[in-house]
């Protein structure tokens, strides 16, 4: 009988079991030397990859010339009409997206009082006060561009078109606030009246 | 003298050689398996220690913040974003001003440094994940990263294994839920409530069983997957290009 490794099946058997050690564990296409959003970076020197634009350029097609749609001005003055339509659709979409950024501090109804004041943030003022009522819809846009007092701006977070949606909802919730039960129409008043009797 | 072993054990012991070393291999394949899909290697479950130990679980769960207030970009790009301090610091300019644990945030926000945020989700360079078109077909946030708002410290849910996401391109039907309850915690559950308290009689008991409102959600879910247009996805350039 022949030694066992001179048979041809235990060769091919060893050099088989070789093979579990050719297993990689290089990681080369898994971390690939490229930028990704976010990253870190070792080539600039604040350690960042993403870029800011180089101060006083313009990206080509942004240059906002709009007055009233870019800044919520006319003739310098805050404007007092929306720059577009404001369909149901966009209320909608303003209502969503006053859910997620301005409802944590503004609360639902908009009286200032929300959770994150609760907390211990400085009370915004409600909008149903005098001043705000009187405001014109470039005012509200003004401020979510450009932030109040503890109000951080809310211009890289917000687009322009939801900024003016935002602040049609944001004039809704004045309407809403403000109306007597007895300007409304015999409809909505039986809409009310089912809406908020008690179970 | 008589033979011990009788003759057949000549290829008897052939055999327990060769079939030894099969079991040897399959063992040693199956263990590397094994590891290949333990924690160690796809960080799942695992914490990481980051520069300031923010916790999802207070914010989402105690607050009621949306994933959006901080993830701006998730609906509209690949990358959910992760946000600039200037986002935390919109409150905490004023909340827990003075409290030690946020001394990196405020630093960061003063010296114009980056927090060295560490990455908890992260795919091979050559997967081209996008978050937007999750979204949009209705696969909820918590279909991959798990109960976020349980989470005082961030972990990977899953293994974000090959394998794992095919469980889902295969058969996406099962994760889908309206688009408007894609950023819900515990979706299904509330389903569940939902549709059970809607379904009470005068005497205030459920006229569906558990049985009928799993259906009913499944039913919803073929629904939607032909509004959304949500199919089968499993080709491989879908997330390799």
């Amino acid at each position: 009988m022949k030694p066992i490794l001179h048979s041809r099946l235990s060769q091919a058997l060893v050099l088989a079991s070789a093979l579990v050690f050719t297993t990689a564990c290089r990681q080369d296409m898994h971390d690939q030397p490229k930028y990704k959003a976010d990253g870190a970076s070792a080539f600039f020197a604040d350690g960042r990859n993403n870029r800011k634009a180089v101060p006083n350029t313009v990206a080509r097609g942004h240059l906002n010339e709009d007055d009233h749609l870019y800044r919520g001005r006319i003739d310098g003055k805050f404007a007092e009409t929306y720059p577009f339509e404001i369909t149901a659709e966009i209320l909608q979409r303003g209502r969503a997206r006053y859910a997620i950024y301005c409802q944590p501090c503004h609360s639902p109804q908009g009286d200032g009082n929300g959770v994150i004041v609760q907390r211990g943030m400085k009370r915004p003022p409600s909008y149903h006060i005098e001043r705000l009522q009187q405001s014109p819809p470039g005012y509200f846009f003004d401020v979510l561009t450009n932030g109040f007092g503890a109000m951080y701006d809310y211009a890289d977070r917000i687009n322009v078109e939801d900024r003016w949606a935002i602040t049609a909802y944001v004039q809704t919730l004045q309407l809403s606030q403000n109306t007597k039960a007895s300007d409304l129409t015999p409809e909505e008043r039986a809409k009310l009246t089912a809406a908020t009797k008690p179970k | 003298m008589a033979q011990i072993f009788h003759k057949s054990f000549n290829s008897l012991s052939k055999i327990s050689i060769v079939g030894g070393a099969l079991v040897a291999l399959t063992a040693v394949g199956y263990a590397a398996l094994l590891f290949n899909r333990s924690p160690y290697v796809t960080q799942q479950g695992v914490v990481r220690e980051q520069p300031v130990p923010f916790s999802h679980d207070h914010h989402v769960a105690g607050l009621g913040i949306d994933c959006r207030f901080c993830h701006t970009t998730v609906e509209v790009s690949a990358k959910a974003g992760i946000p600039p301090t200037k986002t935390c610091m919109g409150c905490h300019s004023q909340v827990w001003k003075d409290a030690e644990i946020l001394e990196p945030v405020r630093e960061s926000f003063r010296e114009d440094k980056s927090i060295e945020w560490l990455r908890v989700h992260d795919l091979p360079d050559f997967v081209y994940f996008d978050h937007s078109i999750h979204i949009k077909k209705g696969v909820g946030c918590e279909s991959c990263h798990g109960r976020v708002d349980r989470m005082p410290l961030m972990l990977r849910e899953n293994t974000l294994n090959m394998e794992w996401c095919l469980e889902c391109h295969r058969d996406p039907i099962k994760n889908l839920r309206p688009r408007e309850a894609v950023y819900e915690m515990d979706w299904t559950t509330q389903f569940f409530e939902k549709t059970r308290a809607a379904s009470l009689d005068a005497n205030g008991h459920p006229q569906k069983n558990d049985l009928e409102i799993q259906r009913e959600l499944e039913a919803l879910q073929q629904n939607l997957a032909r509004e959304y247009g949500v199919h089968t996805q499993v080709n491989c350039s879908i997330c390799h290009r």
